[in-house]
């Protein structure tokens, strides 16, 4: 590939995004696609059709306007099942968010299989949301929290990985590509690592099902979690995934209507999978909707996106690494990183470079970026984090630039 | 918001810090943080005579903002009454700082400051901050 040269274009790209058609007082350049993605038409119509022309609920409605409900939505579930490898709908659970999936495995089958002496392994690179849950969890059980390292690169010490599982160990947690250092971790190989010893895994996915193919056969993870807002869909929508075999011996999570087949005064008997896990009227336009960003995602092609966010992120970090006063935190190989770049700028603290980036229309975060303890670990309070989707363009990344010198010239350093 | 945020005092004042360090013995000390920013700061207060700030000194790590707020708000209350330092208005700090519209974000940085003061005071007095005042 040509240095530079992208593989989508982001000026056909943003026609399809009504954020970037809305007449505004000044360009806005955004670059904090890894917090939230803009969403095409075809997913806000998708949900708008629902609500103004079939609403009504989904399951057992006998008119034909909730069959069509019922049909859409059940075929979200295929279109995410198919686009993540799944053997079946049935291992795709709607819920809220990552976080919502996350907790929903530590309630159920975290509480059931994970007893006191036991232990957890998480890593350092962990967003809150995949610490915070087995952190009560091990509270509650009397059960340990083990922590995986990161190098000095930005990489997990994976020579101790085995080490660090004992016979004891009943589950990996970890993300599969780090939201501060976009470290992509090598999910296969520690899978079938944390698998030998006999651990189960949860693989957080929130930073890469939307920018990359995502196997979970080829990866053999048991649980994994990821978001429709960050991958061009709605918000308030997320999946869990997790093997059949095992949703079919865990716990409900959420106990109400849906969730079951039949309730009698004393007793009640479970729904079938996927709907056991899924109490209480759903979020149908939610769903319909991460349905159409499915669609439109592999209309572009997953692997096209993948390849235009590497040539976007390896502009950047070549521009971001030529700043003297920058620090760029995490691997220096764009093939080795997902599309985010966190960084620094000697003597700036990150909010006053978000601030002063924002007065030039560039929105990106700073802050811990819910990963205190990697931030702990990088011995910084904050760092600010530019971050890239299909809509990004080569002029984005030059008016990051622009207005980081901008901030040097404020700060007169 | 724009760039103008970052006046010539709030450079001066983050890059030239008064009253930045600790005290021996301090009579009063409060330290908070500010999570989102990942801000923390500590006030450290020596009393003189009739409950006069006699010396004042803060520390911690933060933003422009937060930092030369600290330093101007110590300039502020430096032999004052602490009566005077617990009463004293965030549009009073505000002012001094010459950044009236900080946005509703930033505040929270120029305010911390504020805050750490009178949990101090309120200690020493043996009183718990709360309501308005707690939520600066």
């Amino acid at each position: 590939m040509i240095k530079g040269a992208l593989t989508l274009d982001p000026k056909i790209i943003r026609k399809d995004f009504p954020f970037f058609q809305h007449p505004t007082a000044k360009p806005i350049i955004y670059l904090d696609s890894a917090a939230t993605s803009q969403r095409p038409s075809k997913v806000i119509d998708a949900e708008m059709d629902y609500y103004q022309r079939y609403n009504s609920n989904v399951h057992r409605g006998v008119y034909q306007i909730s069959v069509e409900a019922t049909d859409v939505y059940e075929r979200a579930r295929e279109k995410i099942a198919r686009f993540i490898n799944a053997r079946s709908p049935k291992e795709i659970i709607f819920v809220r968010s990552t976080t919502e999936a996350i907790n929903l495995i530590a309630q159920t089958w975290g509480r059931a299989n994970i007893q006191d002496g036991d232990n957890v392994l998480l890593t350092e690179m962990e967003h809150h949301s995949n610490i915070v849950p087995w952190m009560m969890l091990c509270k509650e059980k009397g059960a340990s929290l083990r922590y995986l390292g990161v190098d000095d690169e930005g990489f997990l010490n994976l020579d101790q990985l085995d080490s660090s599982l004992d016979g004891r160990s009943k589950l990996l947690a970890f993300t599969h590509a780090s939201n501060v250092l976009g470290t992509i971790n090598p999910a296969r190989e520690m899978i079938r690592r944390a698998h030998d010893k006999g651990a189960l895994v949860v693989l957080d996915s929130a930073q890469t099902t939307p920018h990359m193919a995502t196997d979970v056969r080829d990866l053999d993870c048991d649980f994994m979690a990821f978001s429709g807002h960050k991958m061009l869909g709605p918000t308030g929508i997320g999946i869990l995934y997790a093997r059949e075999d095992i949703l079919d011996h865990m716990e409900p999570f959420l106990y109400g209507g849906d969730m079951i087949k039949e309730v009698h005064k004393y007793t009640a008997r479970w729904n079938d999978l996927p709907w056991k896990f899924e109490a209480g009227t759903p979020n149908i336009a939610g769903a319909i909707g991460l349905g159409a960003a499915v669609d439109y995602i592999n209309g572009l092609g997953i692997d096209q996106i993948r390849a235009h966010e590497m040539a976007i992120t390896s502009r950047a970090l070549d521009l971001l690494q030529s700043i003297s006063q920058v620090t760029v935190y995490g691997p220096k190989d764009p093939e080795k990183r997902a599309g985010l770049i966190s960084f620094n700028i000697e003597g700036v603290h990150a909010h006053d470079v978000a601030s002063i980036l924002d007065t030039h229309g560039v929105c990106i975060r700073a802050g811990h970026h819910c990963a205190q303890p990697l931030m702990e670990r990088l011995g910084v309070a904050a760092t600010t984090r530019a971050s890239f989707h299909i809509y990004n363009s080569n002029e984005d990344i030059d008016m990051l630039i622009h207005s980081i010198e901008a901030v040097k010239g404020v700060f007169k350093i | 918001m724009s760039e103008d945020l970052y006046k010539e005092i709030i450079l001066d004042y983050y890059k030239n810090p008064r009253n930045y360090g600790t005290l021996e013995n301090p009579d009063m000390k409060a330290m908070d943080t500010n999570p989102l920013c990942g801000d923390e700061l500590e006030m450290q207060i020596k009393l003189g005579g009739s409950d006069n700030i006699a010396d004042i000194r803060f520390n911690g790590k933060g933003c422009a903002i937060s930092m030369a707020s600290a330093s101007i708000l110590t300039e502020m209350v430096q032999g004052k009454n602490i009566e005077h330092a617990r009463n004293l208005h965030k549009d009073e700090l505000l002012g001094a700082m010459g950044t009236p519209n900080l946005g509703p974000v930033r505040i929270k940085c120029a305010l911390l400051p504020l805050k750490v003061l009178k949990l101090a005071i309120y200690s020493h007095l043996g009183k718990v901050l709360e309501g308005d005042e707690a939520n600066l």
